[in-house]
């Protein structure tokens, strides 16, 4: 992608905290949300799940739930005979409604339609089904156990958007795995002065977006309209069409604003038994779901890990191995993907002479897990730093002085084949030691910690954009981005406007409709100022040449853009079209990416009460190494609500599973940070060194914090005396540990 | 069952179910879709609204238990004229981001304000502890307030 790049001190619009554009509505109440939204005729659906974690439906009987008051039907696989009804972008393998069997505690066995959510839900608890249970695979070793029962005993189907290569064949419950491998690790470890080697824990955790998923779904003939809470429409659009068996274009997406998504709605998710309902019902069906059934929609995937570092008695990083073994549960949404980008993340961006990376993706009987906010990194980071940390331990080296001498530079190699390193990582790192106050003394009990990582950003670049100059001399821009808060409709408008020469006051900035909104293949991996951006930027550009033509000059003054057009058109209509478009400079594959390198660089100052195990977080800093910051408030909040979601990650966030049930289904059991968990002090530095492919040089931001902030919180805790291999840092488990290191005698305050 | 209470300053006469919840009500009956839904146990604050001036979770009280008191909801709040400090300072500090805890923020903030408990910082946090944010970090939420609060 080549980037334009104007001079910085022309610029008005861009660099500029502009107020957030949907400030006012969302102030009032006014901004509306899928569950706001009423379509004529609606009716209320409403989900029965699996009450067990794995078994054999021996029967459904909807009988007396159909003859209540109020309820339309009732819908259970025996509906779907006419369809194929497995979907899944990776994989296919999950079907619409259970078909045979459940292999999750919450899976979706029925589904009613009725006049009023209170029917609904009674006519729920009237459906009587029997089961024959099943053994449960209840965590990821007895899943890879030799003679471990099968969560799914179907082929492997790819996905529509499975974007992976080529899917090997299922190997028991393993259903994807990726490898990376440089030199030969075993003789390198062979002769290293220094070796650190550990067993790792990553839990379950839930992405809790306030607005739970909500769709509408409506199918008149072989027209299905959804109104959703989606991150990624045009994925959704395609594999609803996919499934239901209709041209992509009959498939109609509008999306609204997003009650947050953090990578929760990415993908298809209450899509496909929404329509599904609806098709039966004969009417427009809303699915609303509760929270509890929001955490067995998806989540992010609790990890096993193994992993060996390598060095020489200075310090300098030699090799790594990992092996870990993702926990996808019963379905594999994302689950490949995350485990690639976490095989990606796994060495770390250091100068290494070997390294083996051998990740797995396991079927389990838990919820399925997707995306979550720095996927796979956050997952990985925090123990390959663990392992950095204590080798400049040992080596009596600054963990600082460490990763100055080891991390790759910007231009050189991070993957065989990929983007080479596009940003200073050494100065990244710098600054936020700095900002934790790296070299004041440190009282008794308090550490303080680093970390750095890269994540894959940008997902496959593909995005468009439409301008719309009208006769008044406003903008529409037309762009398929979802708004979740991160305020990409805001960034835009500051980058048309940039373009354009106008105040951004001009510039409206509308959501997704699938049927009106040109492509734009997701929002998510940090990829839409950067990617869709571009494709803005470009729609403007459009814009501005055909106006410089009717000129006939580059010296246009935004007061001349309504006289230009008279001009075109002869009256005091008409409208200019901008185009802008993204497309992949090679294949687009994989392999030839990311877009770009999504820093993860973090520091944190913990103390640590060895009374009680409880960690107070003293001071955060994160860099936001964003290329050229667009909006540089929203870059701050984007750092902001990353890094408390990464210290709920680090410090008591888990999903706790016993045999396969899901023990902490509501909020006043699944804890996730409030205002007191706020730290003392919370920095976040902004790095603009104009190194990013998006307009003026941005790249993305906003993920980063949530793999950097737990593993600077692990380093800072080990650096005050109880190095952790566990998460989250529970007041239990920390004090655990600590009369663990008392009895070694290896506790040191 | 029929209620007769006052909304956002209008008397309102309706009928409701004997186990329907506030919340319910507010959206479904009188359109007031400002309240959220979220978390159903009175943890995260997205339904709150004020409730004789004080701040309540609408998805655990029923509506029945409404009859007799005033119910101010976010669109009752912002049409009155201090509502426009808020709206500023609150825009200023780009304190919301996907905006669905935002009313309910709001409400509970307006309670407080107008209760002058808001002396410090530490007592802006504690307070505010019944409404949940998953978006801000509640960093820029914390700084309005105090803003707003006149605590330095």
């Amino acid at each position: 992608m080549t980037t334009v790049v104007r001079e910085t001190a022309t610029r008005s619009q861009v660099g500029v905290a502009q107020p957030r554009r949907d400030a006012r509505e969302k102030l009032r109440g006014e901004a509306q949300f899928v569950g706001d939204l009423i379509v004529p005729r609606m009716l209320h659906g409403r989900v029965l799940r699996s009450p067990i974690a794995h078994g054999r439906i021996v029967s459904i009987d909807a009988s007396a739930a159909e003859k209540l008051p109020g309820v339309v039907c009732v819908l259970t696989g025996a509906d779907l005979a006419d369809i194929d009804p497995y979907y899944g972008h990776a994989i296919k393998d999950r079907p619409i409604v259970a078909i045979d069997k459940v292999r999750f505690h919450g899976e979706q066995v029925a589904a009613v339609a009725a006049v009023t959510p209170a029917a609904a839900a009674a006519a729920v608890e009237a459906i009587v089904v029997e089961y024959d249970e099943l053994p449960v695979v209840a965590d990821v070793e007895a899943a890879v156990a030799p003679d471990a029962p099968l969560v799914t005993d179907r082929d492997l189907v790819p996905g529509l958007f499975h974007g992976l290569g080529e899917l090997a064949p299922r190997d028991g419950n393993i259903c994807y795995r990726y490898r990376l491998d440089r030199g030969e690790p075993e003789a390198v470890f062979a002769h290293a002065d220094v070796v650190i080697d550990g067993e790792y824990a990553f839990p379950a955790v839930y992405q809790y977006a306030m607005e739970t998923h909500t769709v509408i779904a409506q199918v008149e003939g072989d027209e299905i309209s959804l109104w959703a809470s989606c991150q990624h429409p045009f994925l959704v659009r395609a594999e609803i069409a996919d499934l239901f068996r209709v041209p992509v274009a009959n498939v109609r997406i509008q999306v609204p604003y997003l009650g947050g998504g953090f990578g929760s709605k990415s993908y298809t998710k209450m899509e496909p038994l929404t329509v599904a309902l609806a098709r039966k019902a004969g009417r427009p069906v809303k699915i609303q779901n509760r929270v509890g059934e929001s955490m067995v929609t998806t989540r992010r995937h609790n990890m096993r890990c193994r992993m060996r570092t390598a060095s020489t008695a200075d310090g300098r990083l030699l090799a790594r191995e990992v092996t870990c073994l993702f926990d996808t549960g019963a379905y594999a949404d994302n689950g490949p993907r995350v485990v690639a980008t976490a095989g990606d993340a796994a060495p770390g961006p250091y100068r290494w002479e070997a390294y083996r990376v051998d990740a797995s993706c396991v079927y389990t009987n838990l919820a399925p897990s997707g995306s979550y906010r720095a996927f796979g990194a956050t997952h990985l980071q925090w123990i390959g730093e663990s392992q950095v940390e204590e080798i400049a331990r040992r080596c009596g080296v600054d963990p600082v002085e460490i990763r100055r001498r080891n991390l790759c530079t910007p231009g050189e190699e991070i993957r065989a084949g990929g983007k080479p390193l596009d940003a200073d990582l050494v100065g990244d790192v710098e600054k936020v030691a700095a900002a934790v106050g790296w070299d004041e003394p440190k009282p008794p009990l308090v550490g303080r910690g680093v970390s750095v990582g890269l994540l894959a950003a940008g997902a496959h670049p593909v995005s468009s954009a439409i301008c719309r100059l009208e006769s008044d001399g406003r903008v529409v821009v037309l762009v398929a981005t979802t708004e979740m808060g991160q305020g990409p409709r805001t960034a835009f408008a500051q980058i048309a406007a940039e373009e354009l020469g106008i105040d951004s006051d001009r510039v409206t900035v509308h959501g997704a409709d699938t049927r009106f909104t040109p492509y734009d293949r997701s929002t998510g991996a940090s990829r839409s100022t950067t990617v869709a951006g571009l494709a803005v930027q470009r729609a403007a550009a459009d814009i501005r040449r055909q106006l410089e033509g009717i000129a006939g000059t580059s010296a246009i003054a935004p007061d001349d853009h309504v006289e230009l057009m008279r001009k075109h058109f002869g009256f005091a209509g008409g409208e200019l079209i901008g185009r802008g478009e993204v497309a992949p400079a090679g294949t687009g594959s994989y392999a030839e990416g990311p877009v770009f390198w999504e820093v993860c660089v973090g520091a944190a100052e913990v103390e640590v009460n060895p009374d009680t195990g409880f960690v107070r977080i003293r001071r955060t800093a994160t860099a936001a190494d964003v290329g050229r910051a667009i909006n540089p408030q929203l870059v701050e909040r984007q750092d902001e609500g990353a890094t408390l979601q990464g210290l709920g990650n680090a410090l008591f966030e888990e999903m706790i599973y016993e045999e396969g049930l899901l023990l902490n289904d509501t909020l006043l059991d699944y804890r996730v940070p409030s205002f007191g968990d706020l730290p003392d002090e919370m920095t976040c530095v902004i790095v603009e060194n104009e190194d990013g492919p998006g307009p003026y040089g941005a790249k993305g931001c906003g993920e980063g914090a949530l793999a950097a902030v737990p593993a600077a919180i692990v380093n800072a805790l080990a650096d005050a005396g109880v190095p952790m291999n566990e998460l989250p840092l529970t007041p239990e488990r920390v004090w655990r540990r600590i009369q663990e290191l008392k009895k070694e005698g290896t506790w040191q305050q | 069952m029929e209620i007769a209470l006052s909304v956002n300053g209008r008397d309102v006469v309706h009928e409701v179910a004997p186990n329907e919840l506030l919340l319910d009500f507010l959206r479904d009956s009188l359109g007031l879709t400002g309240a959220k839904r979220s978390c159903d146990v009175q943890v995260c604050g997205a339904c709150t609204v004020l409730v004789d001036g004080l701040p309540v979770s609408s998805c655990c009280v029923l509506a029945a238990q409404a009859a007799g008191h005033e119910v101010t909801t976010i669109e009752g709040l912002a049409e009155r004229e201090e509502f426009e400090r808020l709206e500023d300072v609150f825009t200023r500090h780009a304190a919301l981001q996907c905006g669905f805890c935002t009313p309910g923020m709001l409400l509970t903030v307006a309670s407080l304000l107008e209760s002058g408990e808001l002396a410090s910082e530490e007592e802006i946090k504690r307070s505010l502890a019944g409404n949940l944010c998953r978006c801000t970090g509640y960093r820029a939420i914390v700084e309005a307030v105090a803003e707003l609060a006149g605590v330095a």
